[in-house]
């Protein structure tokens, strides 16, 4: 067992510790670093877009309401603070692009992911540390020009986060916010969608390579499997997206015609094109739209099938099973887009051909989500902060996907097409639970990261009204559904939807009540990084490899030149070890403890 | 905290559960030949969702409250995983098939048959932010539309061209859609300008209008009264307040409507 000359070659490629500060903390190579620059700016884009999601909510309670200080953000769009209606659409389409790209794309996945998969596989980083960087730089200049796009003339883009043409193709004809605000929004995402190839292609490189001795893909952890199967979605979810921002832009800079059909006539001036199809939009959209819910939750499947087991005290049920269907999950992604698409104009012949593996989809979901309950049979529950986010992510992701079956189906999503249901049920399946996954992996990675305790007490509050909150805010959505309320609506204005506004009052105070509860979480985290109590090596007695580096945080190469052995699965709980209830994965296998005690130098 | 968890979620589920199920927001009634086969679906997949919701959300809140207090080693599952993939695969699986055989038959009776021969045919034109309706007048037949000619300062919604096009001279053009009482009613959907989309809740139809388009649509109104129409697609700034009403009346008073119109135009 003699570790260092055992190790493949490719998991030793050795690089120094940079030296100097911008080195080191800012243009760093180190795939640690890099991780929590993700980690921070989706934490600034997180604390925009919950912001933006405050303001949209107190118009729709309360239409006249002045908002101190917000004329001065924008002039138009809010004359004396009370928000326009194209104002309020601009903020929306801001919430959903910031919160869909910037957040739960970027800190489940780009962030954590970044963090932890290579130390997870006993890497020293990643399989190409500069086109790392590169990938988070591309990134934040994205969200730079998005950002950009709140202070040019006529504000940002209003034509949500699906951007459909010819609303986002045609410019300024078609309103206020249709002129450079959604050009910037096109090159915002075209530009975000090269940082995520660069991202998915190092992230499967270093799955697949840089592996160290024995970390066969049957010992790999599930979290990085989810980031494995995450990578593999997002290579070709986002290698679509891409072209199709592309050919947006052109349709808007250069004159040509890929989305917009002839002879439309718009504020009374026949439009200069002719030959697209506004369809086509829908279809490259969704064709990476859907699978992108997969981005946002899968990391979220593979978060909590981690952390779920270290506080149960037992392995995961059915790992086998879990691993399978998260690549089932991942193959049927890209055969579900239409379901977007039912009432969209397309072939109506092809609805059941989309609604089938849509449905089919639930089976793969509903086996992991079982798997999960039955891990939390006959365990030993430790009550810890994150472990209550794990309980709750199971249940708000049962809540949002309970729902999916209405709108999978095309005859009922006749009816619930558009409504708040919709808004109901993305946001618990794929917003609420992926904010669940990333709670979750904070509280349990935080020690490794900086080398102390989150508070617990802060944390079980956090969770608390968190939990109570987001069923507060979004299961009256739907009812709201059920009750025909149209979404992205700037105010209720409709005879049948007047009787509804008390209930959008309800959902707005349980909103800011619940934005409001994020502030303890903000707190915990600005005060433990710099005064929480020091983190033992293996607080939470865990067994995967990131609890077997040298110091938290880990060394620059990870292990201090000396890449672990692997000799274990990657949740052995609930069975004798030399120090506990638990094997780690770098512990030597039975049998060969005196062997390897003496080979470990 | 295994128990309080638990404590949290049943009331969470036992509250949301009652409110689904005591109804106390709820669809419109409906007033379409083709919508309680909608109406029974969405039912069907309520109760269906329903359960299963209460089960997962009872099954973990109970698994935690023990969780809590569990002495001596931690147990597996009884049976291990299969019996709960087996479980998965035939409880949804049959789910599955159950509201697939039905629900394609539902969405095949307004989507993929053609309408009626003997329905009424009228034409709907979506524009940033309004609805117009045009039916063909007593010659029966639409005069052509020339997108060129469209102007909402001329009220030429469907550019049409009288000088040149007989057919166009009798085309009657309403801002809402009347309509007669039990008589299949096809409609044409047209987007001048960006994507908009119809929504009638109470007639359980709606249907996006994508420009370059002509998109069918059919339905029968079987209860007279007043119905807001409402976009349901992002269309622009205006997108909230753009609304239109159906009116169904009944045979011989809509047909002394058509005349009336067809005198004013």
């Amino acid at each position: 067992m003699q570790h260092d000359t055992a190790a493949p070659p490719a998991a030793r490629h050795h690089h120094a510790p940079p030296r100097g500060f911008w080195r080191t903390h800012v243009f760093s190579v180190d795939h640690k670093v890099i991780g929590r620059q993700y980690l921070d700016l989706a934490l600034v884009a997180v604390c925009t877009g919950m912001v933006l999601s405050w303001l949209m909510r107190l118009h729709l309670a309360w239409p006249d309401l002045p908002i101190p200080g917000l004329a001065k953000l924008s002039p138009n769009g809010a004359a004396g603070g009370v928000i326009t209606p194209e104002y309020y659409l601009s903020l929306m389409t801001m919430h959903g692009t910031i919160m869909v790209f910037f957040v739960l794309t970027t800190a489940p996945f780009a962030g954590f992911g970044n963090y932890f998969l290579p130390i997870q596989v006993g890497a020293e980083d990643m399989a190409f540390p500069r086109i790392n960087m590169l990938s988070f730089w591309v990134t934040l200049l994205a969200f730079l020009v998005l950002i950009a796009s709140f202070f040019v003339a006529d504000g940002p883009a209003l034509s949500g986060w699906t951007a459909y043409a010819p609303l986002s193709a045609v410019g300024k004809d078609a309103g206020p916010g249709q002129g450079l605000g959604q050009t910037l929004w096109a090159v915002s995402i075209a530009i975000f969608c090269i940082a995520q190839l660069l991202g998915s292609l190092n992230f499967i490189t270093t799955t697949l390579d840089l592996r160290t001795k024995g970390m066969s893909l049957a010992r790999l952890p599930y979290s990085t499997w989810a980031w494995f199967i995450t990578s593999v979605i997002g290579l070709v979810a986002f290698a679509v997206l891409l072209p199709a921002c592309i050919l947006l832009i052109l349709d808007r800079v250069a004159g040509t015609s890929f989305f917009v059909p002839a002879g439309l006539v718009i504020s009374d001036r026949l439009q200069p094109h002719a030959g697209g199809s506004p369809l086509l939009w829908q279809h490259l959209f969704w064709f990476f739209g859907h699978p992108e819910v997969y981005i946002a939750i899968l990391p979220g499947f593979g978060i909590v099938s981690h952390i779920l087991p270290v506080f149960a005290r037992k392995p995961l049920l059915g790992p086998r099973a879990v691993i399978g269907s998260m690549i089932a999950i991942a193959f049927l992604s890209y055969t579900v887009w239409g379901h977007h698409m039912f009432l969209s104009g397309m072939n109506p012949f092809s609805a059941m051909l989309f609604s089938v593996p849509t449905l089919i989809i639930t089976i793969p979901a509903t086996i992991v989500t079982l798997l999960w309950i039955g891990t939390v049979y006959g365990a030993k529950l430790r009550f810890t902060t994150p472990a209550l986010f794990c309980l709750g992510f199971i249940s708000v992701f049962v809540s949002g996907g309970l729902s999916g079956f209405f709108l999978a189906q095309p005859s009922t999503d006749i009816y619930l097409h558009g409504t708040y249901f919709v808004v109901a049920h993305f946001h618990f399946v794929m917003g609420v639970a992926a904010m669940f996954g990333i709670f979750a992996a904070t509280y349990f990675w935080f020690p490794k990261m900086f080398g102390r305790m989150m508070d617990e007490r802060l944390g079980k509050w956090h969770f608390w009204l968190t939990f109570i909150g987001v069923y507060c805010v979004f299961m009256p959505m739907h009812y709201l559904g059920l009750a025909g309320n149209v979404r992205r609506y700037a105010a209720f204005t409709d005879d049948y939807l007047k009787p509804l506004i008390p209930v959008h009052r309800f959902i707005t105070v349980a909103a800011l009540f619940t934005g409001a509860a994020q502030l303890v979480f903000l707190y915990n985290l600005v005060r433990s990084r710099f005064r929480g109590a020091p983190a033992p090596a293996n607080p939470w007695e865990a067994t995967t490899l990131e609890w077997s580096t040298p110091s938290s945080p880990p060394p620059f190469d990870n292990f201090g030149g000396r890449p672990p052995a692997v000799a274990h699965g990657p949740d052995e709980y609930g069975v004798p070890g030399p120090t506990g209830d638990y094997v780690m994965q770098a512990a030597p296998a039975a049998g060969a403890g005196a062997v390897a005690g003496a080979g470990a130098d | 905290m295994g128990k309080f968890f638990a404590v949290v979620l049943t009331v969470i589920t036992a509250v949301s559960t009652a409110i689904f199920a005591a109804r106390v927001w709820w669809l419109p009634a409906d007033i379409s030949a083709h919508g309680a086969g909608i109406d029974r679906q969405l039912q069907e997949t309520m109760l269906a969702a329903g359960v299963l919701f209460v089960l997962a959300q009872l099954g973990l809140a109970v698994f935690a409250w023990r969780s809590g207090s569990a002495r001596g080693a931690p147990r597996t599952f009884p049976g291990g995983a299969t019996p709960l993939v087996v479980l998965a695969i035939a409880l949804v699986g049959a789910e599955i098939l159950a509201l697939t055989f039905v629900g394609s038959k539902v969405w095949a009776a307004v989507y993929e048959r053609p309408a009626a021969p003997d329905a009424l045919k009228i034409d709907v034109e979506a524009e940033q932010f309004a609805f117009y309706f045009r039916y063909p007048g007593p010659d029966g037949a639409f005069g052509a539309i020339h997108p060129e000619r469209m102007s909402d300062a001329t009220e030429n919604f469907f550019g049409l061209d009288p000088a040149h096009d007989p057919a166009a001279r009798d085309d009657i053009v309403v801002p809402t859609l009347t309509i007669p009482v039990n008589r299949p009613v096809a409609l044409t959907l047209r987007a001048k300008d960006v994507g908009h989309a119809f929504y009638v809740p109470a007639l359980r139809i709606q249907q996006d209008f994508v420009p370059g388009l002509a998109i069918p649509l059919h339905f029968t109104a079987t209860e007279t009264g007043k119905y807001e129409i409402v976009c349901t697609q992002l269309c622009g700034l205006g997108h909230y307040n753009m609304r239109a009403y159906v009116e169904v009346v009944p045979q011989e008073q809509f047909d002394r409507w058509l005349k009336e119109q067809a005198t004013q135009q």
